[in-house]
């Protein structure tokens, strides 16, 4: 039976790493999610179902913490913002090259740099493109409600353990700050350990258990011929969650004419532009991506050779507006209206942007 | 009177004729092979075989482990 | 007296050292001589005689030992540089009843890992950490690590280490000595047989303490580098004795 609450986005997906049966969450505070881990510890998971929260002195040392217990097959997430996430790219990268399942949430503020606290869409590219080293991806969740931060929590845990990768749950100030309501679905129970050996014994470190090889967790290899056949592995990985677990949303895609293209909290913007432009006879809709990796290109493509333009409205400088044009292949207009450094647009300046840059531009 | 004797065997191949082994005996049993190994590395053997006590030192320092031990008691 | 003959004496009955069997079948990559290899053995004799092989989790970190993966027998992970500790507080914190150790040289634990080794020491995080001090960065060619004597020659301080410029060695067994959250924390070393001896008790001691709860236990080895002191294996542990040990002096500072 669910439960209505009224909360913050970082509350619900605290309470939702929670409900999700995680095992363990390592943080380090920072704003504008701090609420996150101030929320774990008020709620003493541990004995509601004897999840492990610890605060770590720095955010290498939580994604470290991750690393490692994540390599024992348990349910292990973190959170932290623009610049802790900055900081954990070595070990995203350690990550995907040793196949260990992890959730990461990042609640993006302005940047670069120590930038300010409020929220910012300006780490798409690190998320998308990957900001560590190496031919690597990361399944990346763009939630856009408060609604989506906790449901997300479960939709990323199964993606990580489906395909031993990393999930990155791209939040902003907005939507981790703003209050909604949200609905709360049943506890799940954590896993025991030896449903965990049951299920993951064949990687995971669970203790070399009698009759079988050691089990090793690294991403070395210093055979070049063996690194690349791993590469290939890797990227065949990619290729099947690129073919197979797009999540969209479409608003008013149907007689459109334009495209708003907006995840997150931009795209909640776009979703009162697209009433001002339609009750001013715009036929405009909304292509909204749930996960940003795989981007969906698909569609992208399907729809470049109805419409007439797309906005890629972003809280940053443009950098999602690449992926568009790469897969629109110049086959429309494509323009960028951004607003950076943690400003939000307002409905009005996105529809004034759509008629200048794309109707009239 | 009892007394000991021990003897040693060196896994040829896996010696890396760091020759640590030789002073840590007490008894002055090894030396390094003229031979070298499969990895062109000169290894230990016993020299003196009826004066090793397989007291384990050589054993105990060797960082590879090449060396195992086996000891006797002896009745005068 | 009968003559006895080497074949009267080498039968398996005889047998009072062999290999544990918790080394794979690998040959260890270190130079001959280097000391990596009798740590590797005691912490596996230790693990073999507690008979916790199924329970044991350890952490390798970067560095010479980047490897220590490939000879142990165990389930183990290959952490960042110096991020052995975060690891291991993360393997152990959902796992408690499991045996978690790391193994770090002193470029790893002593410099870019100081943060991670100094708060899991302060929270006394129940794991083993066994660290090997040879004063140099040996992988990547004979760098001056923060534990590089003063004075002492490097590939990075070619005219030896000016403590003026270059700091002064970081004795990090000190340093973790007074951290409450410490419960054992000892230095040993490896080349000779008796010292190899006390440092098995050390390492056996140090399991024996996360059995208890008692916390965390860390044990230093001063080792050498022959390759990075450019010595004979030899000569590198009588430099060892008359230069290291000054420095860095052997003992229990802390056993509570």
């Amino acid at each position: 039976m669910g439960e209505l609450r009224l909360m913050k986005g970082n509350e619900a997906i605290a309470e939702g790493f929670i409900r999700a049966g995680v095992d363990a969450y390592y943080g380090y505070p920072i704003t504008p999610q701090s609420e996150v881990m101030e929320y774990l510890m008020a709620e003493k998971p541990e004995e509601r179902t004897g999840m492990v929260v610890l605060q770590a002195e720095s955010e290498l040392a939580a994604i470290n913490m991750v690393y490692g217990a994540a390599c024992t097959g348990k349910k292990i997430v973190t959170s932290s913002s623009s610049p802790g996430i900055s900081l954990m790219q070595e070990s995203f990268s350690y990550i995907a090259g040793s196949e260990v399942p992890a959730v990461v949430l990042n609640v993006v503020r302005g940047g670069p740099g120590l930038g300010d606290i409020q929220p910012a869409q300006s780490d798409y590219f690190q998320s998308t493109k990957g900001g560590g080293h190496g031919d690597y991806r990361q399944i990346v969740l763009a939630p856009s409600s408060v609604q989506e931060m906790y449901d997300f929590v479960n939709l990323a845990f199964d993606l990580a353990f489906k395909y031993r990768i990393m999930v990155l749950i791209l939040s902003d100030g907005a939507i981790g700050q703003m209050m909604e309501k949200v609905m709360l679905d049943e506890q799940k129970p954590r896993l025991t350990n030896q449903e965990i050996k049951d299920r993951f014994d064949s990687w995971a470190l669970t203790g070399r258990t009698p009759g079988r090889e050691h089990n090793i967790i690294t991403s070395l290899d210093l055979d070049q011929e063996n690194l690349e056949r791993h590469n290939f592995h890797l990227q065949k990985k990619y290729k099947e969650i690129e073919e197979n677990e797009v999540i969209l949303e479409e608003v008013s895609l149907e007689d459109a004419e334009y495209v708003f293209m907006a995840y997150g909290t931009s795209a909640r913007i776009c979703h009162k532009a697209l009433q001002i432009a339609r009750k001013e006879g715009i036929k405009v809709g909304l292509l909204r991506p749930i996960t940003l990796w795989p981007f969906p290109e698909k569609k992208v493509k399907e729809l470049a050779s109805k419409v007439k333009g797309f906005l890629s409205v972003e809280m940053s400088a443009g950098q999602m507006i690449e992926d568009i044009r790469l897969a629109v292949e110049g086959k429309t207009k494509v323009a960028h209206f951004g607003r950076y450094g943690g400003v939000i647009h307002s409905p009005e300046e996105v529809v004034a942007a759509l008629k200048s840059k794309i109707i009239g531009g | 009177m009892a007394k000991v004797r021990g003897a040693i065997v060196v896994d040829v191949e896996r010696c890396k004729g760091c020759e640590l082994c030789i002073g840590s005996c007490p008894t002055d049993v090894l030396r390094m092979a003229v031979d070298v190994n499969g990895k062109g590395y000169h290894y230990a053997y016993m020299e003196n075989p009826e004066a090793c006590t397989g007291c384990v030192n050589c054993a105990t320092v060797c960082p590879d482990t090449v060396i195992t031990v086996y000891r006797i008691k002896v009745v005068d | 007296m009968a003559e006895i003959k080497l074949e009267d004496i080498i039968k398996p009955e005889n047998l009072v050292f062999q290999k544990t069997k918790l080394f794979t079948d690998k040959p260890l990559s270190y130079c001959p001589g280097c000391g990596h290899g009798v740590v590797h053995r005691l912490i596996l004799e230790a693990i073999e005689e507690l008979g916790i092989e199924s329970e044991t989790i350890g952490v390798a970190p970067v560095g010479c030992s980047v490897l220590a993966y490939e000879f142990m027998n165990i389930d183990i992970a290959q952490a960042p540089h110096g991020r052995a500790p975060a690891l291991a507080t993360g393997i152990k914190r959902v796992y408690p009843e499991k045996f978690v150790f790391t193994y770090q040289g002193d470029g790893d634990l002593a410099a870019i890992g100081t943060a991670e080794t100094i708060h899991a020491c302060n929270r006394g995080e129940n794991i083993s950490i066994f660290f090997i001090n040879n004063g140099i960065y040996g992988m990547t060619g004979g760098q001056m690590a923060p534990t590089t004597l003063p004075g002492m020659a490097s590939s990075t301080s070619p005219y030896g280490r000016d403590v003026a410029s270059m700091g002064h060695p970081l004795k990090m067994t000190e340093l973790v000595a007074n951290l409450p959250g410490t419960r054992f924390v000892a230095r040993h070393a490896v080349h000779t047989p008796a010292l190899v001896r006390k440092a098995k008790k050390a390492i056996l001691k140090a399991f024996e303490n996360q059995k208890e709860n008692k916390g965390l236990s860390f044990i230093e080895i001063v080792s050498n580098c022959n390759s990075g002191w450019k010595m004979t294996p030899v000569k590198s542990n009588q430099w060892l004795t008359e230069n290291m040990l000054e420095y860095y002096k052997l003992g229990t500072l802390k056993d509570e």
